[in-house]
């Protein structure tokens, strides 16, 4: 804890200082707070409606902290408007998805390119074929006549072109087959072993066991549990967790 | 045979503009979703800058079409400058604001034309080596036409390459969906607006510059068009730019034959087409169905029984209007009687518009269809005055009725176009059938009856009625009638579950809100002796629009006061020479002075001031 300003900005990709976020008058955020390391895959976990996707929008700039700050790579972002975000390094997966519907897989693709970044291997639409084959055979199907399933392909991939270097996934795994959460657990290990950092919103708890290095439990807005994955008990589960 | 033939081509030649300024408008509607009332003016600043630019060179093939070519950029430029100075500001500002922005600027811009090139009607430049006409079969047909004809598809294609095939396009069409997570995915709008600005505005300008040889260019180009592009949008579904295409053409062969069989009834024939494509299809014939829930989200508060202190308020100020003959003149009189019945047509269109959900952008088809009703009874049957004002209502209700039944298929803005579209339609048919309604030297010498013409007598009734028919509009938001027309606006899904026949709902309040426009508009013509077409027009629908946006949406106080507000001004400003455009200018300040709305913002400040401390829920209420 004892650690400089200047290590912690080499250390850190992203930290998240006691924020408080709103929905008109609801206080969603009570004093969040979280830290991320470069490289590494962390799990926001809680019941359904604690506040987990707030919390990444609050990060991405879509809902904007009346308090707080947001320290991405060093840089203060918080009320930078979601575009400047993204273009410092951050992509977002929402947790609906959010395809164009009305556009091409392709042209999906298209919207999310963005240029290359130092460091890391840019993304191609072919690199992306390699990592999701599922989207190949489609390529020029609308976004809106595809599963839920390869939409969530989709929109992983539409942010991996913005070529990120945290990327923040919300919920990945809902509504994907077991066989197709096993292949997006790959790719999220192939993701990390390049350098890029994830911070995901999951239910999954096998699942976000499978991947992660950190884990955050939010319950009422707040973040009250903060370790590494392997500490995560069955008390702390049965705690904050069970239904 | 080759008659025939002309007259098709005819047909398509004339589609062209309007599909050029239809397709811009729908561009720019699905991108920031402003309905641009200024686009109209864009094309009429087309036509007028090419005129101008063309006149100024050598008459040669380069001026000519150089002359067309900078007058559409000339356009498009404006657009950028109206899209960064004063749009840009409003974003955030609730739908109808920018809306009222872009009226606004409408109304400057017609005040602005007239002064920079005159009142009278300019017959366009012949295109050089395009003067002649071709033979087909035996018919002539200016080559111009042609010319023209090629122009549409050529621009549907550029179009369709330019959305499709650039990344320009994909992002136009990705914000057109979602603007949220297109700002997420690394995308700055801001440009993406302005520059989808400019391209909407150029084609306008390109639309008036290109007919200049055929059409001219007049003062009433903007509204007219602007309602014709309006009808075409909803005709071809919204956003779709082949929709559009498909419509024109309709409209354009519906004109050119029309006018063959029927000459006067062109209008009517678009009011047929628009009927039938809407019954069939409701979204348009390559429309898609919107998915959007409800249609503003500046009309959810809550609404009470008015605190006491506002009621005395009300009394008081009720109090001051009877006495008013005691110390007011003759000039007083006509002043608040006139502010009394135009609150009842404001208060009719809040009626449907706040408690409803069901914006009109045509509210004067209503209180001047009551006015012309009442005018055309005593004009032509010598109808009593009493007999009058009670029949009044009811031809406007059916007229309400009518349009109404198509309206009510669709909301939010569709439902607000379309009212504008047969608005458009019913102001053309008074201002053509001049036979029947006086067309433009209207129908004077509708005096009250003899009993009323005392000056004070008829101040009185004027202020029995109006008041009397905000009350009874204002008790009706407190019935189940009322309850239920909130509960279709709230939740349209839900009332249907609770087996409310939503659609049918809302047809009956469209009704009631025509009912009291148009009883405010037979009184009008009493008062002032006669009627003329301006009182059905675009400008007179927004005058009502305007007064009831200044006084603020959430409350019933709010068309009262805004009305106060505006009848004053225009008693203030309307003997000088370019009123609308000192109005627009006004609304401008006012709309980028309080992006939240005036009445919002008097609302918020002073509510305090009627008791009950709540700041969000504003506390409604009227006398
Ligand atoms: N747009 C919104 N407007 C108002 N309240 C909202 C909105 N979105 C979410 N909320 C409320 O904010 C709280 C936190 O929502 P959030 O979406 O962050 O939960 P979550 O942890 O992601 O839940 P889940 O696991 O179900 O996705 C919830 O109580 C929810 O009702
Ligand atoms: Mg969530």
């Amino acid at each position: 804890m004892e650690i400089t300003q200047d290590k912690k900005e080499n250390h850190y990709i992203l930290e998240v200082r006691a924020i408080n976020s709103f929905y008109g008058k609801a206080h969603i955020l009570h004093d969040l707070s979280l830290e991320m390391e470069k490289g590494s895959v962390a799990v926001l976990l809680g019941r359904n409606g604690v506040g987990k996707s707030t919390t990444l929008k609050s990060i991405m700039g879509i809902v904007i902290p009346k308090r707080g700050e947001i320290i991405f790579k060093g840089r203060s972002i918080l009320g930078l408007p979601s575009y400047k975000i993204c273009a410092l390094g951050l992509g977002y997966v929402p947790e609906d998805r959010r395809i164009f519907t009305g556009l091409t897989i392709m042209e999906n693709l298209e919207v999310g390119r963005r240029p290359p970044r130092k460091g890391f291997e840019p993304w191609t639409p072919d690199r992306i074929f390699k990592l999701f084959p599922n989207l190949k055979n489609m390529k020029n199907r609308l976004g809106g006549q595809i599963s839920g399933g390869e939409q969530q392909m989709l929109s992983i991939a539409r942010t991996l072109m913005g070529n990120p270097e945290l990327i923040i996934l919300d919920e990945p795994s809902e509504g994907l087959a077991p066989v197709i959460v096993d292949q997006l657990g790959e790719a999220i290990i192939e993701l990390k072993k390049e350098g890029v950092s994830i911070l995901l919103a999951e239910q999954n708890l096998n699942f976000a066991r499978s991947i992660c290095d950190k884990v955050f439990i939010v319950d009422h807005g707040r973040v009250c549990f903060d370790n590494a994955i392997c500490n995560l008990t069955e008390e702390v589960c049965e705690q904050y967790l069970a239904v | 045979m080759g008659f025939y033939i002309v007259q098709f081509l005819t047909g398509l030649s004339d589609a062209s503009s309007l599909f050029l300024v239809a397709a811009g408008l729908s561009l720019i509607f699905g991108v920031s979703r402003i309905v641009n009332m200024a686009h109209g003016s864009f094309y009429m600043l087309g036509a007028y800058i090419a005129y101008v630019i063309i006149a100024a060179l050598p008459h040669t093939g380069i001026s000519f079409w150089g002359g067309i070519l900078l007058a559409t950029l000339a356009v498009g430029v404006i657009g950028i400058i109206v899209e960064i100075f004063l749009l840009r500001r409003l974003y955030r500002a609730p739908e109808l604001f920018l809306l009222m922005a872009t009226f606004a600027l409408l109304l400057v811009i017609q005040d602005l034309a007239r002064w920079a090139f005159g009142p009278e009607d300019l017959i366009g430049p012949m295109a050089p080596g395009l003067e002649g006409s071709i033979n087909i079969l035996g018919t002539l047909m200016p080559t111009y036409d042609l010319v023209l004809i090629i122009a549409a598809p050529v621009v549907l294609l550029f179009l369709w390459f330019l959305l499709t095939r650039t990344r320009w396009g994909i992002l136009v069409r990705a914000a057109t969906e979602d603007r949220e997570m297109l700002a997420a995915l690394g995308v700055n709008q801001k440009w993406l607006f302005t520059s989808v600005f400019f391209l909407g505005s150029l084609l306008a300008g390109l639309g008036g510059a290109i007919q200049l040889p055929k059409g001219g260019a007049d003062l009433l180009m903007d509204m007219n068009v602007i309602a014709a592009a309006f009808v075409i949008v909803v005709v071809g579904g919204m956003g779709s730019i082949p929709g559009a295409f498909l419509a024109a053409i309709i409209i354009g062969e519906l004109g050119s034959f029309g006018v063959l069989y029927l000459p006067q009834s062109t209008l009517v024939m678009m009011f047929l087409v628009m009927a039938v494509v809407l019954v069939i299809r409701p979204y348009g014939l390559l429309g898609k169905p919107e998915l959007e829930e409800g249609s503003g989200e500046s009309f959810e508060t809550v609404m009470r029984p008015a605190p006491k202190q506002l009621r005395l308020i009300g009394l008081g100020i009720l109090g001051v209007l009877i006495l008013l003959p005691v110390f007011g003149g003759k000039y007083q009189l006509v002043l608040f009687g006139e502010i009394a019945l135009f609150s009842l047509a404001c208060m009719s269109l809040y009626f449907m518009m706040g408690p409803g959900g069901m914006v009109s952008f045509g509210h004067a088809a209503f209180f001047g269809g009551g006015a012309y009703a009442a005018a055309l009874l005593v004009h032509y049957v010598r109808t009593p005055m009493s007999l009058a004002l009670l029949l009044t209502p009811l031809c406007a209700g059916l007229l309400a009725l009518i349009i109404g039944w198509f309206c009510v298929r669709l909301s939010g803005v569709y439902l607000a176009m379309l009212t504008l579209a047969f608005a458009q339609i019913c102001w053309s048919i008074v201002f053509q059938w001049s036979a029947f309604t006086g067309g433009d030297d209207g129908i004077l010498g509708i005096w009250p009856a003899h009993w009323a013409s005392n000056a004070v007598v008829f101040y009185y009734l004027t202020l029995l009625i109006s008041v009397g028919g905000i009350l009874l509009l204002r008790h009706l938001l407190f019935t189940p009638f009322g309850y239920t027309m909130r509960a279709c606006r709230d939740s349209r899904l839900r009332a249907d579950a609770i087996g409310i026949n939503v659609t049918r709902h809302q047809w009956f309040s469209f009704a009631v809100a025509g009912v009291f426009a148009g009883l405010a508009g037979g009184i009008y013509v009493f008062s002032k002796g006669s009627i003329f077409p301006d009182e059905m027009s675009i400008p007179r629908s927004f005058d009502i629009l305007l007064s009831v946006l200044l006084g603020g949406i959430e409350s019933i106080t709010g068309p009262i006061v805004g009305s106060s507000i505006f009848i004053w001004l225009e008693d203030k400003l309307s003997n000088l020479d370019f009123w609308r455009l000192i109005l627009g200018c006004i609304f401008i300040v006012l709309v980028l002075a309080f992006p939240q709305g005036v009445g919002g913002f008097f609302g918020t400040r002073f509510s305090h001031f009627f008791g009950e401390a709540s700041n969000d829920s504003n506390p409604i209420g009227k006398d």
